[in-house]
This record gives C-alpha cells, structure tokens and sequence, in this order.
C-alpha cells in the first residue's frame, strides 16, 4: 500500500503516560549515567525513590531532548539549561496572560 | 545548486579570526536557537547558521570554501570547480554535522562524498554492521479545532538513509498520520518504527510528532482548558442576563451573575478539549459600551442625572 493511503495511528503521550527510567532511556536512545546527571541538575523530575524506580512524565521527552540542543548548540551546561527550560516555561505562561489581557482591551 | 555566503549568513567580514566567527556564532545561536528564539523561521536560520559555522569554524574546510573567490553571491548557481579539495591534507577527524542536515551547496562540498569527509559514516557500513535506524522528532502545527474534533494531518519528511555502498543519502517521504481528538499544545505521538530504517538488519528508528497549536482567533489554550475573551453590554453585565457564549463544540447559553464585573472569569465545565476528565471552559467578561447614538446618549444622562456613583473615590483626591 502506498504509505500516503495509510493512516498512521500513534502512541499519544499524554499527561497519563509515566516512562519507567529503561524505557525513558530507550525513547531518547540515551544511557542512564545521562538521565541521572539531567535529573541531578535539576532538569527533570522523577517520581520514585531511586534510579531503578524512577519514572519518568512523557513531557520529559521533549525537556531532554531540549537539553541536549541547548548543550550541543549553545555550549551550556546542565544547571543553567534547568534555568532555561523554566524560564521558558514561564515566558510561556506570561505570554498566555498576556494576549488574554490584550484581548480584554482590544475593541 | 545554490552558492552559499557563509560570511553573510554569520555576519562578519572575510577577514574575521576564528575567535570572531565563535563569538558571531554564540550571538546568533542564542538568538536563533529554536528551543529559546521567538524569531520568525528560527529553525530555518538556526539551522543556516549550523552549517555556516561548520565550515568556518574549521581551518582546512574556511580555507578550501575561501578559494572558491570572493565574488561570488549568496543565491548565484554553482558548480564546484573539478579541482576541490586538491592540495588539503584532510585530518578526518569525526565529522559534527548530521548529513541530510544541511544544504546540497554543504553536502557537494563537505558532505559524505567530498574530500572532507569525515572517517564518521563513511566507515560505518562495513560488512556485519548493524544499527538501528536515527528517530526524527517532527513538528506538527495543527488548528484547535483539529485537537477538539482529531483528523489528520500529512507530514512531509528528509530521512537520511544509508545506501548498500555506505553513502547517505537524503528520501523525503511522505506519511499521514492521525490526530486523536484531545490532543494538547507540546504533547508528542510517537510512531515505532517510522524513523529512519535500520542500517544491516538494524531496527528502524521511531518518527515522534510534537504537536504544536496555530494561534486562534478566539480562545486561549492551557492544557486542556481553552479561555474565551467575551464582550458583553453594561446592562447585561449588570442585570446577569443569559447571554451566547462561541464554545469549541458550538454555542451555548449562560447565565452572568448579576453585577458582573469586568475582567471577571467564569466557568463553562466540560467546555474545554476533550479528555479524562475533559478541560474546562473559562469565559473572561469584557464589558463594552454601545456605539454613540442619540438614544444611548439619552439614558448615559439620565444615568448620570440619578445614579450616585463616583468610579475614582478610593483614589482619595
């Protein structure tokens, strides 16, 4: 079959999907030393007491993907990358506020 | 092909030193880089950027780009002369850049093929080699309708993909997949297998879609709860008329409280995009006076005349 008449139906990874730490590391295609070190520095946090326990929000997914451009492209490192992505993350949230405040003055 | 003006992309003069090329680089990336930039087409300027500094970072391969002359212009058609890369002494190191990456004018010149090729991927298919094959992770810009309803969506992609004689070359390829209904901003689909095919019986790599919403023209989206700006008369604000409120999956009725204020948010359950629990609709209340005309005139003075109200007292003048 043409692959174009086919219709592809993925794995959503909503809010409900948690990656234990083996199948995190197989997605990203990444060793665990690397997760450990994201996770100490504060990039991501795991709900589980201890590495082998760890699971992961599928939103980490794009977080470390995200951490590895930022390290590669810009030459920084982990703590200031947890900076980034937050600040980020806030930047979003204000931009939000914002064009709902705009749109409460627009006529 | 199209020749490219590497010194233009990055900004600095033909004589720049290689401490000017990382500085120019360092600016440009933090401005570009898409995870961070706001630009418009930061991926595709990032990503201009990449390769222009792939090249000048690089002694062997600025010098060889720099012989090509001075003249030419960014755009002008090229050919590379029959001579490249003669007279190099190639260090091989481990090349940087992922092929398929980057433009024909870099892969002619720098790429797989080239002089300049690194012992990285030329190397790699040797007899009994395996590997699995590269993911993609692809953005996909969707309406928000499309996440209320779900449909689909055609993905255009570049795979590099490993020839049987070892050379990498670029497929664009085509696939539609389906967008499940509730879908939200920044959430990923992953399709096993859909990544680049494996390399000698290696495993093919998995295709993730980041999904991403097109502004709309009239909500708000957080999660799944979407927010609507609605305009409302002062007497329907006042006397807590029900009033037409737009909603994802048509209009419905509701009722303002009486002596509703503006800027105030109400809640519409259930409103928002579809989900386990679904997301909620917020109606933000935006109170507008009517255009001017004699009658509204009328009343505005007789409001004025006997309504006891001074809107600037707590401003203690």
């Amino acid at each position: 079959m043409n692959p174009i008449d086919r219709i592809f139906e993925g794995e959503m990874l909503d809010e409900s999907v948690w990656l234990e730490i083996g199948e995190f590391c197989a997605y990203l295609r990444v060793d665990r030393p690397w997760v450990i070190e994201l996770v100490d520095a504060g990039v991501l946090e795991p709900r589980g007491p201890s590495p082998d326990a760890w699971s992961f929000p599928a939103s980490a997914l794009t977080r470390a993907r995200a951490t590895e451009r930022l390290v590669n492209d810009l030459g920084v490192n982990l703590a200031a990358v947890a900076l980034i992505l937050d600040l980020i993350e806030e930047r979003r949230q204000l931009e939000r506020r914002l064009d709902e405040l705009e749109r409460l003055l627009e006529r | 092909m199209r020749y490219k003006d590497y010194y233009q992309v990055m900004g600095v003069p033909r004589s720049a030193s290689q401490d000017d090329i990382k500085r120019a680089y360092r600016k440009l990336a933090r401005k570009y880089h898409p995870d961070v930039s706001k630009e418009k087409d930061a991926e595709e300027k990032f990503k201009d950027l990449q390769e222009a500094h792939e090249v000048l970072k690089d002694p062997e391969k600025r010098a060889a780009y720099d012989q090509l002359g001075a003249d030419w212009r960014q755009g002008q058609d090229f050919r590379p002369p029959p001579d490249w890369g003669k007279g190099f002494e190639h260090s091989r190191g481990p090349g940087g850049a992922a092929p398929g990456e980057f433009s024909d004018f870099f892969s002619e010149l720098f790429g797989q093929h080239s002089p300049f090729a690194g012992a990285r991927g030329t190397g790699r298919a040797g007899r009994g080699f395996a590997a699995a094959g590269q993911d993609h992770v692809a953005r996909v810009e969707i309406d928000l309708e499309d996440a209320y309803r779900g449909g689909t969506r055609t993905i255009e992609l570049r795979s590099p993909e490993m020839t049987p004689d070892g050379h990498v070359t670029v497929r664009p390829r085509t696939l539609r997949v389906s967008i499940p209904a509730g879908v939200t901003d920044g959430q990923q689909i992953r399709l096993a297998g859909q990544g680049s095919p494996g390399i000698g019986g290696g495993p093919a790599g998995d295709l993730f879609l980041e999904v991403t919403f097109r502004p709309h023209r009239l909500f708000e989206v957080a999660g799944h709860d979407v927010t609507l700006t609605l305009p409302v008369a002062p007497w329907e604000a006042a006397l807590g008329e029900t009033v037409a409120v737009p909603t994802l999956g048509g209009s419905v009725d509701m009722k303002l409280p009486a002596g509703a204020r503006a800027g105030q948010k109400l809640r519409l359950r259930g409103r928002g995009l579809p989900g386990s629990p679904p997301g909620d609709q917020f109606v933000l209340l935006k109170i507008v006076l009517p255009p001017d005309s004699p009658g509204a005139r009328r009343l505005f003075e007789q409001m004025k005349r006997e309504v006891p109200f001074d809107p600037r007292a707590d401003l203690g003048q």
